[in-house]
């Protein structure tokens, strides 16, 4: 297909989409997006709000179904797998939620563990093992003993972070990671995502708005707007593109082709009717 | 008009559609109960949560029914010098109906609820969507345990119950009322069939357990995620659980006795 934005031609893909529709109740979400997205590399995804992008994420992950279109993860078209097949592809999957998603009758410890004692029989002393050094990596080797209830924003996403690297997984989406850390735990997080994404060849899907962070690690960047893959590549190329669109993006600009303001009737109409109204 | 039956219809397509789904849930579930050998712990947790948490109210409400039965049942019976009756009596309508259906109520506001809303708070929040993520399933893992734990924990309730008003009939009859302990007993044994009527009323607490389970993590699982949804589905559970334990009670009994 001529018109597949492939980030790079050398890169073998692990994740394939192609001609992806998806609508919710009569708003379409997307309209024939394609995609590589290539193996060991960090590719961020960017777009102005409500474009779709956690869809996108669930959609990858089979937790939401597409209208048309396919979405190859590894080679198996993730939308018409069994729900066994689905769940043994999970398995090397791990996904960082925007709310962290913690058990909250789970302890931080407990919570990391928790896919460790699911889908393994290693002895507790291993797994004891394995959480201290997620959550060390994390920065919480402390807070093992908390709630997710007594987590800030911030330190939930790093425990659903160390939770999400526990088995190792060949592919790990992040939604919204570096939203509520602050400067130190952001700049340890950077380095954690580019040191395990290269150290074990994970390959990383990033959703964010933080455009310095995010590019600052990235090997590509996709930014989806309206439906459709707007504009594609390093993030150096990105910066250098002259398009009028990825400007205004990337320096933040109310004016220009992106409209800051949701489709509605005009605002002289809209403020005088609701006078007479 | 037109307009009129078309709601009408609509509501009712919408009903059917929402009772396919919530059968097929159902399968799921059952399919998923096999899963819990060997990881007893699920089942033990659950049981905890729903069953002995619930024992307090259970064992406080059949305490007050028992007594009431008595003082109610003596009044009546006093005035045709039957009061030896008594135990058979508070022994009959408690195993054949109060028992299995007042636990059941109780069970659906008190657990039924809980279940529910701890479900559709753990949908809100994303954690059901994160345990598929980790591939876990939340058939296994979240709605088989309690679906098991509710068909086990019900009937053992509604033992409890009876077992405890009797007690509290036997407190206000013999003891505050003077009807004499003997009767009050052996009336009991030689005409309350353990098959007919106590095994009965067992079956029912199955029936009844099952159901309310079933309504109570549909409910939970099916919710709109926002805060205004999940209470509306606890609300939802308990309305209709109440109904359809009194439904199916009203059924059973026909079929029964």
């Amino acid at each position: 297909m001529s018109n597949v934005i492939t980030l790079d031609e050398n890169a073998e893909s692990l994740v394939k989409i192609r001609d992806l529709h998806f609508q919710r109740g009569s708003k379409q979400i997307f309209r024939g997006i394609e995609m590589d997205l290539p193996r060991g590399q960090i590719t961020t995804i960017m777009g102005p709000s409500g474009t779709g992008k956690t869809t996108l994420l669930k959609l990858i992950g089979g937790q939401l179904k597409p209208a048309k279109g396919s979405i190859e993860v590894d080679g198996q078209n993730v939308p018409k797998l069994s729900r066994s097949a689905l769940y043994a592809l999970r398995k090397r999957m791990g996904m960082l939620f925007q709310s962290g998603a913690l058990l909250t009758d789970l302890t931080v410890f407990d919570n990391v563990a928790f896919p460790v004692r699911e889908h393994t029989d290693l002895p507790e002393s291993l797994v004891r093992h394995l959480v201290l050094m997620r959550l060390h990596a994390v920065g919480l080797r402390g807070a093992r003993d908390l709630y997710p209830a007594e987590l800030s924003g911030g330190m939930a996403r790093r425990v659903a972070l160390a939770r999400a690297l526990i088995l190792d997984p060949t592919m790990i989406m992040y939604d919204e990671p570096f939203t509520g850390q602050d400067p130190i735990s952001m700049g340890v997080l950077l380095d954690l995502i580019k040191t395990v994404n290269s150290a074990l060849g994970l390959t990383s899907i990033i959703v964010s708005h933080d455009l310095h962070e995010s590019m600052s690690i990235s090997d590509y960047v996709v930014i989806v707007s309206d439906g459709v893959v707007v504009e594609a590549g390093t993030p150096e190329a990105l910066r250098a593109s002259e398009s009028p669109w990825v400007q205004q993006f990337l320096q933040g600009k109310s004016d220009g082709p992106v409209p800051f303001q949701l489709e509605a009737p005009d605002y002289r109409d809209d403020l005088l009717g609701a006078k007479h109204g | 008009m037109v307009d009129l039956l078309q709601r009408f219809g609509r509501g009712w397509i919408g009903a059917f559609e929402r009772f396919g789904r919530a059968t097929l849930f159902l399968l799921q579930v059952i399919i998923g109960l096999p899963s819990l050998f060997g990881r007893g712990f699920l089942l033990v947790k659950q049981l905890y949560s729903t069953g002995v948490m619930t024992l307090l109210i259970i064992l406080v409400s059949g305490l007050f029914v028992g007594m009431v039965l008595a003082l109610q049942g003596y009044n009546s019976l006093v005035r045709f010098s039957a009061e030896e009756a008594l135990g058979q009596f508070v022994a009959l309508v408690l195993f054949r109906e109060l028992a299995p259906v007042l636990t059941a109520l109780l069970f659906a506001g008190r657990a039924g609820s809980a279940m529910t809303s701890e479900i559709g708070l753990m949908k809100a929040t994303e954690q059901l969507a994160g345990l598929e993520m980790m591939a876990v399933d939340p058939y296994k893992r979240v709605y088989a345990p309690r679906l098991l734990a509710a068909f086990i924990a019900v009937p053992a309730l509604t033992a409890m119950f009876g077992a405890v008003a009797i007690l509290g009939g036997h407190l206000v009859g013999v003891e505050m009322l003077g009807v004499d302990a003997g009767a009050y007993w052996s009336q009991m044994q030689s005409e309350v069939s353990f098959r007919h009527d106590v095994l009965s009323g067992m079956l029912k607490a199955l029936v009844f357990g099952f159901v309310i389970c079933w309504i109570a993590i549909f409910e939970g699982a099916d919710c709109i995620p926002t805060s205004e949804g999940v209470s509306s589905a606890t609300t939802r559970t308990v309305v209709y659980s109440s109904l359809a334990v009194l439904g199916l009670d009203f059924v059973l009994t026909a079929l029964m006795f």
